[in-house]
């Protein structure tokens, strides 16, 4: 039996009917066509689903879509103004901290979401922020200085 | 530095841009009109005779379009190696592992897909599953398939100088033997294919495939289709590092539901799924009786490997040669032997994985010459210094070091790192070790054996002569060689980057044998630059007749194209009419030389369409011995690494604090794709040292089929990583370059495992080295040197 859900996705809002077991990233994917959030594992493990919820970082994989009921999600869809990057994005082109970018969408909003809560942030933490994330191409470094790029005291990549 | 424009530059990726903003395409992201889903049974049984199978209630579920079982599936047999096929789309009379695909369902929805296959009813007559290769080999044991006598699906045996007088000859002798477990891929994306058919009957499969050329044929001889009714296109693709380098079942029942259906048809591997096809690294039992003399001089490897291949051949005959083949380089090694049995076993089957085949005997071969650094009171690093081939040499397996920067490489890790501070007796917790490697940069030939060329690459210049579009089959899985590929034609044309396109994992654009192998920066290199070169000259032939000047007096520069010695008349005159095609446009060229756009656009005018083709196929090789094609190479890329641990000794864990990389790749096309690729190599190698382990229980079922229990190096399980780009001028590279995506694995194991002895005495014989194995391993030491 479906039942109705709004939440707000990107600045705009959205009433859809959807099966009680529906999840947020299928809602994501399938209902609204953002395919930007990327389905890696399901469980929970990968990090590629992240979302922000209220600007809180979750895998969507594991919170339903009825979990988001009068809630906020920002999705990689979100992030860019238009077709200008957010220096964060930007900053991930530009220290080469994109591979074959499956675990990118998902890095760049934790990566957000932790430098609007720790701007002057170090790479230990920013280390700890994307540990949910993982990247098998990469080794993480060159996220990690991009990250601290665009922290409000760039440091040097390093702990 | 190199002159070049753009070649060893920092450029960004030409996708990174719509990654970083969610837009790029990966093959689940992908939806047609009326499309369904596809859904596979797969054995839950390791081993087990089908008595019977019935999907009749599956078919008659509403919402069912087609299933496929082996009474309407072809019955071709295919794999990897031609000498090696097989496997069917699927079973029939047997199935081999638990994930042995039985029946494929298509149906409007995945719950309804995964519905019908769960009311398809096989009746099985149980057989003994052989879960590993002493149960295997063992006499008597039941056969896992009737081509593969004794479950002997390789046997290589290799035997270069000689090994007898070497031995006698020897100062110091020692075996040691190391293995490790199978590993995954672990890719983020798993495996996805989409396949539609159109009115004329033409498949296009877009698939998650690291190949779509070895796919594209296996689908036709599969499916018996001409070759020019399949298309086998990749869209982005989350990774692949081996595992997608095979054609598979789920492919194949994918393009033959389409069929049936008429639809459609999209099916998605769950993460489980992704474990239980695996195709990933095998599992390796080595065991080297090496020498050496007095000075540390290596005389002799006498080397045998068994390799768990898993139920089917897949890549493994290429792997059970590159396990020994690969240790022919980049140490003087006058007298080598080489014997390996590649058996089968019910457990998915093994393939290829970066650093195919030569990991694990890399890792043994490294932390050997430790061992006789420490017996002979040599500094490790300088015993390897004694032994290193130098560019010109030939290995006595054939190998030509047509470019090696062994030596730079060592020599720069040791200078950069805390080498100078390793204590030489080991103990105390933290250690330092290093250890080298190499690999090769492409094959010889394809995989099927055959004259073909390797690659081809036609480069087209718009009609307006304002950009180049690059077409080629090439396979960008993430390691960046669409930039690359921008970035040769860049060079070749003095085009800016953001003038060039590239269109590539397009089996209609050009024949690219794929993403394995180290091969694409040489290979599709080589074609690239070749067809840009061939523009050049049309553009070049047209503008010289045009000015009346040689063509040597043409340069290509920062988006111009440069004339000495032409008229300024003639030149306006192409401007004058360049301009008058454009009128009302703004930003049009006043004043300068002529640019790109208005010498490609008189080329055009002359001509019509400018397009240079480039094609690549290695040149013949050397080795006339049995197995010489694999490991024989137009170059090879080579590598040192230092790691720096610390073991705690009551809890056995260990910690590595730093990695400091050094790497020969030739002339660096792209220096952070460089340095990325070497990141990504010491992270899977770290993983592969310390926590990777496919797990499976006594039926044969994976254990820890999930990346929660199945663990990869995450960002805090990963140390500062300090990249040394080593660059020798590799002669048969383009502008230099050879390989960087795999030869950098190499020393990532035995560095840590020397590391680890370092800091601790003892020495690891099994993969990966976890805190029990460790504590294991310090306890049995305790026991044998009580006080």
């Amino acid at each position: 039996m479906k039942r109705f859900v709004s939440l707000t996705v990107n600045g705009r809002r959205y009433e859809l009917a959807v099966a009680p077991n529906r999840t947020l990233l299928e809602l994501l994917r399938e209902d609204l066509g953002l395919t930007g959030t990327k389905h890696g594992c399901g469980e929970g493990d990968c990090g590629a689903c992240a979302v922000l919820l209220d600007g809180t970082p979750v895998n969507s994989c594991l919170v339903l879509a009825l979990e988001a009921e009068g809630r906020e999600v920002t999705t990689i869809e979100g992030v860019a103004r238009g077709s200008e990057l957010d220096p964060l994005q930007q900053a991930f082109v530009e220290h080469g901290a994109v591979q074959c970018g499956y675990c990118t969408p998902g890095m760049i909003l934790v990566g957000k979401a932790h430098l609007a809560a720790r701007p002057r942030t170090t790479a230990g933490e920013v280390r700890r922020a994307i540990s949910g994330n993982l990247c098998r191409c990469t080794g993480y470094q060159k996220i990690v200085e991009a990250i601290l790029a665009c922290g409000e005291r760039p440091e040097e990549g390093g702990r | 530095m190199s002159g070049y424009a753009f070649i060893g530059g920092r450029g960004a990726r030409l996708d990174a841009p719509e990654k970083v903003s969610g837009r790029a395409t990966y093959t689940d992201d992908l939806t047609r009109p009326g499309m369904l889903l596809g859904a596979l049974l797969q054995s839950p049984l390791a081993h087990a005779r089908i008595k019977r199978l019935d999907a009749s209630r599956a078919a008659a579920l509403p919402g069912v379009a087609a299933v496929l079982t082996w009474e309407n599936a072809p019955h071709t047999r295919f794999g990897v190696s031609p000498a090696r096929h097989d496997e069917t789309v699927l079973c029939h009379d047997k199935v081999r592992y638990i994930g042995d695909e039985l029946a494929a369902v298509a149906a409007v929805d995945r719950v309804t897909a995964l519905e019908a296959v769960s009311l398809i009813e096989v009746e099985y007559e149980p057989l003994p599953p052989l879960l590993d290769v002493e149960a295997a080999l063992a006499p008597g044991a039941p056969q896992i398939h009737e081509d593969y006598q004794g479950n002997l699906c390789a046997q290589v045996e290799q035997a270069f100088g000689d090994l007898e007088a070497a031995r006698a000859s020897a100062y110091l002798v020692r075996t040691d033997r190391l293995s490790n477990k199978m590993q995954s891929g672990a890719f983020l994306e798993p495996q996805c294919a989409l396949a539609e058919v159109d009115l004329r009957g033409r498949l296009t499969l877009t698939s998650s495939t690291q190949s779509p050329h070895y796919v594209a044929r296996t689908v036709a001889m599969v499916l018996g289709l001409p070759e020019h009714q399949v298309r086998v296109v990749m869209p982005r693709v989350g990774g692949g590092f081996g595992p997608k380098a095979a054609a598979s079942s789920l492919e194949l029942c994918t393009c033959l539901l389409a069929q049936l259906t008429g639809r459609p048809v999209k099916t998605l591997f769950t993460r489980e799924q992704v474990f239980l096809h695996a195709r990933a690294r095998h599992q390796f039992f080595h065991t080297m009786t090496t020498g050496v003399d007095r000075e540390g001089r290596l005389l002799f490897l006498d080397h045998e490997a068994i390799l768990d291949g898993g139920a089917y051949a897949s890549f493994g005959i290429a792997t059970a040669y590159y396990a020994g083949s690969l240790l022919g380089a980049p140490y003087r090694l006058p007298a080598m032997r080489f014997r390996s049995r590649r058996v089968v076993t019910n457990k998915p089957a093994c393939g290829a994985q970066r650093g195919h085949g030569g990991v694990i005997a890399r890792a043994l071969f490294e932390t050997q010459l430790d061992r006789f650094a420490e017996e002979l009171g040599l500094d490790p690093i300088e015993l390897r210094l004694r032994n290193v081939m130098e560019e010109g040499e030939r290995s006595c397996n054939d190998l030509a070091m047509s470019s090696l920067g062994m030596r730079e490489c060592l020599e720069a890790v040791r200078d950069r790192s805390s080498w100078k501070l390793r204590k030489a007796r080991p103990g105390g917790g933290r250690g330092v070790g290093a250890a080298c490697g190499f690999f090769v940069s492409g094959a010889g030939y394809p995989i099927y054996r055959s004259r073909t060329f390797h690659c081809t690459v036609v480069t087209r210049v718009d009609e307006s002569g304002s950009g180049v579009e690059v077409q080629s089959g090439a396979a960008e899985i993430g390691q960046g060689c669409d930039t690359m590929l921008a970035t040769i034609t860049a060079e070749v044309l003095g085009l800016p980057l953001d003038r060039i396109r590239v269109r590539s994992g397009d089996t209609d654009l050009g024949l690219d044998l794929g993403a394995y192998s180290s091969r694409t920066t040489l290979m599709t290199g080589h074609a690239a630059r070749e067809a840009a070169e061939a523009v050049r000259e049309a553009i070049v032939a047209v503008l010289a007749a045009a000015l009346g000047v040689a063509p040597g007096a043409i340069a290509f520069r920062d988006g111009r194209v440069l004339v000495e010695g032409a008229e300024a008349a003639a030149l306006e005159a192409i401007r004058t009419e360049y301009r008058r095609e454009h009128r009302g446009w703004s930003g049009l060229p006043e004043g300068g030389p002529l640019t790109f756009a208005e010498a490609a656009r008189l080329a055009f005018l002359e001509r019509g369409t400018i397009v240079g083709t480039g094609k690549y196929r290695p040149p013949p090789l050397g080795g006339s011995f049995k197995g010489a094609a694999v490991g024989t190479s137009p170059a090879y890329g080579c590598s040192a690494q230092i790691a720096e641990v610390a073991v705690d000794l009551e809890t056995g864990q260990v910690k590595v604090e730093r990695v400091t990389a050094a790497h020969d790749c030739g002339q660096a096309i792209n220096r952070t794709q460089v340095e990325g690729q070497m990141h990504g190599c010491v992270s899977m190698g770290l993983g592969e040292a310390l926590m990777e382990e496919v797990v499976f229980d006594g039926q044969g079922r994976v254990a820890n089929p999930s990346l929660a229990d199945y663990r990869i190096p995450t960002a805090l399980d990963m140390p500062e990583i300090e990249t040394i780009i080593v660059e020798s001028h590799e002669p048969n590279g383009p502008f230099g370059a050879k390989e960087v995506g795999e030869g950098g694995i190499m020393p990532t194991i035995p560095a840590v495992l020397n590391a680890i002895y370092n800091a601790t005495g003892v020495m690891i014989e099994e993969l990966p080295a976890s805190p029990e194995r460790i504590l294991a391993a310090l306890r049995a030491r305790r026991a044998r040197e009580p006080g």
